[in-house]
Order: C-alpha cells, then sequence, then structure tokens
C-alpha cells in the first residue's frame, strides 16, 4: 500500500526536549522547498533517547533507515542526500547502533512506540490494534479472557507484580450494578518513564487494554489517573479517546455487541502516594490522597465502594497483544515465575539511557553493557538501583543477577515499576539513601506515626551522616528505625520506604562508616565533607572563580595564583563550575 | 512594606464569573474539587486564599475540606507566579548528574529558593519530582520547555535568555 517514501520524526516528551519539533519543521520546509512528494509522519519514542531528535527513513521499497542526533541543521542533509541524491547520510545512520541496542530486546508492550503515528486511529489499527477486543467480544467469554491472562503470566508491571489474571478474577467475582476498571498513570517513580511513553506513544494500546479488563471484570466505566506532570501524554490520550468513541470503539453496544464502555481522565495532583491502590482511589473520589488498611480490597470495594480493577499502565499496554497472540505466546519469554517481558528505564550513569524492553530473566550485566552500553568515561559500576524510593541498589558484585520477581527482591531491591539509576564512582551511597528518604519524608501522607515521625528520624540522621555530624551508634539506631517502620507503617509507601536504606547499608556499609568515622566523602559528593584547595600549578589567574564566589572566600590578583580562604569557603562548588582550566581541586 | 506582593493582591477583586463558570462545569460536584482546583488554578495562575471559601460555599463543603486538598497536592500554588516558571527537576537519574548544582546556580543567580518569586516578578523556582527525561539528565523546564544535559553554567546562560527576552533586548 505504501508506495512513496515515508520520513518520521520521533515526537514523545525525550525527543521534543532534544530539539524534535524544529527538527520535523527543518524537514517540513526543505520537502516544501524542493516539492517533494514524501510523507512527514510523527511518532513516538523509540526508546534510544540518549539519541535524539531521531528520524526514520522508510523508502517506496520499503527500507527503514534509521538516523541519530539529527539537529534542525543537519536535517536538510537527509532530504538533500538520502531522499534527492538516493545516497543515505552515512555519519548520522544508526543501524550498527540500533542492531546492537535491539539485539536483547523484545518489545511487547512497547510494539508501536516509536513505530506508529501516536494520534492515528489508522495506524493503531493497520497493527492489529482493536482485534484483540473483537476477538474477545465475538469469540470468548469474560472468564475466557481471564484465563488467557491467567495462562500468559503476566504479572502486574506497576512495581508489586501480582498476577494480572488473579486480579481480574477476584474483581469479576463481585456482583454489583457497577464496577470500575482504573488505569494507574501517576507514575511517580522518580526515574521511571515507561507509562508515559507507552501513552505517548501508542495511546489505543492502553485503551484497548482498559476495554478488555473491563470486559473480563464486568465493568462498563474505566477511569485514567494520570500524572498532571505528563501534559503531552495526556493530550494524546484524550485524542486517541475522541478518535476511538467517533469510531465507535467506545460507547454504547461496541462492534454490535451488548459490551459498553466508556473512558475519563482524571489529572492527578502531584502525590507520589495516589500510586498506592487505596490512596489513588481516595484521590479519585476527590479526598486528599490517603491510604487506608485493607481488606476490604478495591477488588470488592473501590472506587465509589464498587469492585474496582486497578491495574498499570504497561500491565494493560500487554494484554492486547497476549489476548491476540495467545497466551502461550507471551508465556513463551521470561521465568518459570515470571513470564514475559518488562520494559525499564535505563539512566543515570550509563551510555545509551532510554526506554528498553527486554525478556525477564536477562543478566542485569546483559542489561547495563550489552543493551546499554556501559559506563560513560570510562569509570567504574558501583551499582544499580531498581525500583525508586521502594526498591534498593544492587552493587557490582551483584551484576550476573537475573532480572526477575523473585531474583530482585532476593537482593533487597525489587523489580518496581522498572526504573534503573546506573550509579558509577562517583555516586555517593550514602546521599542516595538521603535522596530517596528526602523523597518518601516528602510524600508521606502523614496518616501513620511510622511512616510520618519514622522516615523524619531516618532523613535526620542520614543528613548528620552526609554532613560528617552523626556517630557511630546512629547506624544501629538508623537500622531499628528501618525495621520499625518497615514492620508498622500502613501502606506500602511506608513498608517500602527503608529499602534504599537497607540495601545501601548492607552493601556499602564501608562508605557509611567513612563519612561518620573520618568525615569523608569516597565518592566527593557530600558538600560538607570536602575541601576546595586552587591547585597553584594549574591556575592561570584569570579571576572567574573569585568573581563567582558568593562569599568572597577566593584571594589573588589579576594572573596571579588564586587562594580560597577555608575558613569563609562555604563549599558551594561555584569556583569548581567557573573554572575553565580545572585547578579547583576537589578531597 | 508597600511592596509585598500578596497584600496588593487581596486587593485586586476575585474574577467570580470565572469561578462560577469552573464550578458549573463540573455541575457543583463536590467529588470534582481537584479538578476544579486544576482548573481555577490554570485560569489564574494559582489558588487564591478567597477563592478557596468561595468554592467551599458553592460546593456545600467546608473550607477546611478545600485547604486541606490544596495544600495535600504539590500542584497546586497559593502564591501566584513569576512571568517565567523555572523547574528544575530532581527525579533520580538528574540527581546523580548534578541536578543539585543547577538548583544552587539558580538560587545565586536569581537570590530565590524553592518556591519563591524574584521580586520583579520575572522568575517563580520550584523543583518537581520527576518530569519523566531521565535520558537528557539533568534537565531544567522553563515555561513548558526542557533544557537537557544542563551544568550550572548553561543554566546561567538560560537565565540570561529569559532575561533578555524581558528587558534589556539590546543585549
Amino acid at each position: 500500500m505504501q508506495a512513496k517514501t515515508v520520513i518520521k520524526v520521533g515526537l514523545s516528551t525525550c525527543g521534543i526536549a532534544a530539539g524534535g519539533y524544529k527538527t520535523y519543521e527543518a524537514l517540513q520546509q526543505e520537502l516544501e522547498k524542493d516539492g517533494l512528494d514524501v510523507s512527514l509522519q510523527r511518532t513516538g519514542c523509540i526508546g534510544m533517547c540518549y539519541i535524539e531528535p531521531i528520524v526514520e527513513v522508510i523508502t517506496a521499497e520499503g527500507k527503514s533507515f534509521y538516523y541519530g542526533g539529527v539537529t534542525p541543521e543537519k536535517a536538510p542533509r537527509i532530504i538533500n542526500e538520502h531522499i534527492i541524491g538516493g545516497v543515505p547520510v552515512a555519519d548520522m545512520l544508526l543501524e550498527d547502533e540500533k542492531a546492537n541496542v535491539f539485539a536483547k530486546q523484545v518489545r511487547v508492550a512497547l510494539r508501536n512506540c516509536g513505530v506508529i503515528d501516536p494520534e492515528s486511529l489508522d495506524d493503531y489499527r493497520a497493527m492489529d490494534g482493536y482485534k484483540a477486543i473483537e476477538k474477545a467480544l465475538k469469540e470468548m467469554t469474560p472468564e475466557q479472557v481471564i484465563q488467557e491472562v491467567l495462562d500468559s503470566g503476566l504479572r502486574g508491571r506497576g512495581g508489586a507484580g501480582f498476577p494480572t489474571g488473579l486480579k481480574w478474577q477476584f474483581t469479576r467475582q463481585y456482583k454489583s450494578d457497577q464496577k470500575y476498571i482504573v488505569c494507574n498513570a501517576d507514575e511517580g517513580d522518580p526515574g521511571a518513564f515507561m507509562d508515559r511513553s507507552i501513552i505517548e506513544g501508542d495511546p489505543h494500546a492502553v485503551i484497548e487494554g482498559m476495554m478488555l479488563a473491563g470486559y473480563a471484570i464486568g465493568a462498563s466505566e474505566g477511569h485514567v489517573y494520570v500524572r498532571a506532570e505528563y501534559p503531552l501524554a495526556i493530550v494524546r490520550l484524550e485524542k486517541a479517546i475522541v478518535a476511538a468513541r467517533e469510531a465507535g470503539l467506545l460507547g454504547q453496544n461496541i462492534l454490535g455487541t451488548n459490551f459498553s464502555f466508556n473512558i475519563k481522565i482524571k489529572k492527578g495532583a502531584g502525590a507520589f502516594v495516589c500510586g498506592e491502590e487505596t490512596a489513588l482511589i481516595a484521590s479519585l473520589e476527590g479526598e486528599r490522597g490517603m491510604p487506608r488498611l485493607k481488606p476490604p480490597f478495591p477488588a470488592e470495594a473501590g472506587l465509589w465502594k464498587k469492585p474496582t480493577c486497578i491495574n498499570n499502565v504497561e500491565t494493560l499496554a500487554n494484554i492486547p497483544w497476549i489476548i491476540y497472540n495467545g497466551a502461550a505466546s507471551y508465556a513463551r519469554y521470561g521465568t518459570e515465575k515470571s513470564k514475559g517481558t518488562k520494559v525499564f528505564a535505563l539512566a543515570g550513569k550509563i551510555n545509551r539511557g532510554g526506554l528498553i524492553e527486554v525478556p525477564i530473566g536477562i543478566p542485569l550485566r546483559d542489561v547495563i553493557y550489552e543493551v546499554g552500553g556501559g559506563i560513560p568515561g570510562g569509570k567504574a559500576f558501583k551499582g544499580v538501583q531498581m525500583g525508586g524510593p521502594s526498591g534498593g541498589c544492587i552493587p557490582a558484585s551483584l551484576l550476573d543477577t537475573t532480572v526477575d520477581y523473585e531474583s530482585i527482591v532476593r537482593t533487597g531491591a525489587i523489580m518496581g515499576s522498572g526504573g534503573m539509576i546506573v550509579l558509577d564512582e562517583t555516586s555517593c551511597m550514602v546521599d542516595i539513601a538521603r535522596f530517596f528518604m528526602n523523597f518518601t519524608q516528602n510524600e508521606s501522607c502523614g496518616k501513620c506515626i511510622h511512616c510520618r515521625l519514622g522516615t523524619k528520624r531516618m532523613l535526620e540522621i542520614l543528613v548528620r551522616i552526609t554532613e560528617g555530624k552523626a556517630k557511630m551508634e546512629e547506624l544501629e539506631l538508623l537500622e531499628e528505625l528501618a525495621f520499625n517502620v518497615r514492620e508498622g507503617a500502613l501502606c506500602g509507601l511506608g513498608n517500602t520506604a527503608p529499602n534504599p536504606v537497607l540495601t545501601t547499608l548492607k552493601y556499602f556499609r564501608d562508605e557509611y562508616v567513612a563519612h561518620i568515622r573520618d568525615r569523608k566523602c569516597p565518592a566527593k559528593v557530600c558538600r560538607e565533607l570536602l575541601t576546595y584547595t586552587i591547585d597553584p600549578e594549574t591556575c592561570i589567574g584569570c579571576m572567574r572563580c573569585a568573581k563567582r564566589c558568593a562569599v568572597g572566600a577566593i584571594s589573588g590578583e589579576k594572573k596571579q595564583v588564586h587562594v580560597i580562604d577555608q575558613e569563609k569557603c562555604i563549599k558551594c562548588g561555584n569556583c569548581l563550575d567557573a573554572c575553565r582550566v580545572n585547578a579547583v581541586l576537589v578531597d | 512594606m508597600a511592596g509585598c506582593a500578596c497584600k496588593n493582591l487581596d486587593k485586586q477583586p476575585l474574577p467570580y464569573e470565572k469561578l462560577d463558570e469552573i464550578i458549573v462545569r463540573y455541575k457543583g460536584d463536590p467529588s470534582a474539587i481537584i479538578p476544579i482546583l486544576q482548573d481555577i488554578q490554570e485560569s489564574l495562575g494559582y489558588i487564591p486564599k478567597e477563592s478557596i471559601s468561595y468554592s467551599a460555599e458553592k460546593l456545600g463543603v467546608s473550607p477546611a475540606k478545600i485547604y486541606g486538598i490544596v495544600t495535600f497536592y504539590a500542584q497546586f500554588r497559593m502564591t501566584p507566579k513569576g512571568k517565567h516558571s523555572i523547574m528544575v527537576c530532581e527525579g533520580t537519574a538528574c540527581h546523580v548528574n548534578g541536578a543539585k548544582g543547577l538548583g544552587n546556580a539558580i538560587t545565586d543567580e536569581l537570590g530565590i529558593r524553592g518556591g519563591e518569586t524574584t521580586g520583579d516578578k520575572l522568575f517563580t523556582l520550584e523543583y518537581v519530582a520527576c518530569v519523566g527525561c531521565c535520558s537528557l539528565a539533568p534537565v531544567i523546564v522553563v515555561d513548558g520547555e526542557v533544557h537537557a544535559n544542563m551544568t550550572p553554567e548553561k543554566v546561567r546562560k538560560v537565565l540570561k535568555q529569559y532575561r533578555g527576552n524581558g528587558k534589556d533586548e539590546e543585549n
């Protein structure tokens, strides 16, 4: 069908941030100028965020060429050299790069991301979109749909890893005049962005997943609870819902059956605790997002006290594929207890940061080194933080751990929603623990004492450690508090809040000791423990640092070596940033 | 004390028609407090204190309840924003790549901390948990535009650009 050349520009948040719109406009101008009959399209994120803006050229013969780092200035070269001249622009081509990144990946949830135009219903349908719901409505009973999901072994991708089919079964068994399916798109882990990317790149997959879930549990209404910080995702989802409604895929008597389903979007207002199911429900009902004791579980009494099933975005995006291709095709991937594939957001100290989807059970080493391309600047790999504020740090010594729910939990971390922050020798593990504790402490809703006060006291100790003011016995107190908060808190946020502290204490205790006993930060991160000096050999006396110093601690005439007065120095690091000849030394 | 921003604003009458329009949009449904507040903030730039008691009366709930919601969620602010909004991402990836230095550079340059607005009402600085651009860390977002792979030096340059648009355009 496709007879003309197609050019696709990756326009998700990351592509746009890298200048994708400007690249798109530059290509458009160039095409118009030359009067070329080429179809210029937008698409979602292919996952290689580190090399955006990404442009794909698909020739009339159907051959695909990926280009990376296509700035607006470079964009005309693609038109002039490739489209007109017929010769691919070799220095921007990503062929080998893409082959390396994709070699170990299996894309199910991300199947359409970076491939289709997310705002085109036709594009989604061309990729077998809405065929799963058609199959389910016409050939399967709700029980069969649930059985298929059970057989696939799919587990909740939001963090806890509860079997999705089982959750559906529980919700189905409760009789009620009204049930709800809620899509949890309140991606709170500060370091994970797969839900954003899936909605931005393939919103119809989420809608179809919700429809299938609705059919399975007997719900006719769906709510998407999405972060307000994701404006583009909200816009694309809204457009997709309108398009689906106009095509008769949402509404009354869908596809001529007696199944009716509607979806509403609710914007979250910024509260991490709303990732917890009961807190999310409270927020949907217009209350402060505070969790409550379970049971009753939402499957029995959820939104407006009606049976409610809450699934995460990635989980739902997998569903249409599973129903259409069959449970066995999905269960082919993964381990015995963790089936299928999982999306990870690779970021931090890694060469190829982005979004990847790999079969569960792949060794962590392969993810970091083969897919992620290792650590930049030849630095030493120190560990990887998995699961965000609820997770933990896996040290370099456990690099051969396989990435599945059970193995990751054994290390003390959790699979979580799939954030993987890679840390190298310049990352301070005590600082990481303090960072996450600061986050959870801020986000603690304040309902239960263990979380409200426990995280506060833990944070205070961590701050004292990073400032070199703590005593050795406080380490034991920190551990004791960590166990108490874990056991005593009301909800998942509190129960898991101590994990970053516990894992860093377990694997990087020497760093804590160095901070407390030696008043040193081995990674040179903790400001209060650093000393800034100027190397007289390197200093050229340019006065940049002295001008930048906020407290006048740097003295020295022009073209003379400068000196930092340690009494006055507040260790802000401004001089280090200002120096162009690397004369500021940090110890 | 003439320079106090909040006092001056108190004198401005609330746009009641706008508030009514928003509340009517949600049929006065008290369970829609969050979207109502989101719309008020979008329309006015912040949630004026008086709009809380006004909406409470219209929705038939206590002002305390609405106040509780406003203060619970990070999105809501009760003071007006400056002309340019700067968000420093504090996500994990940005943190390990030096987000702290970016915030310090902005505070150093503008003399404001998180949640504050400069005296000339040009800039508001906010810290956000994660904007989801982790592969481009560290990032700041100015007026919705993401600036990727920042350093303290680059941040100072970005601020100059936005300043230049306002006052000294010739520079």
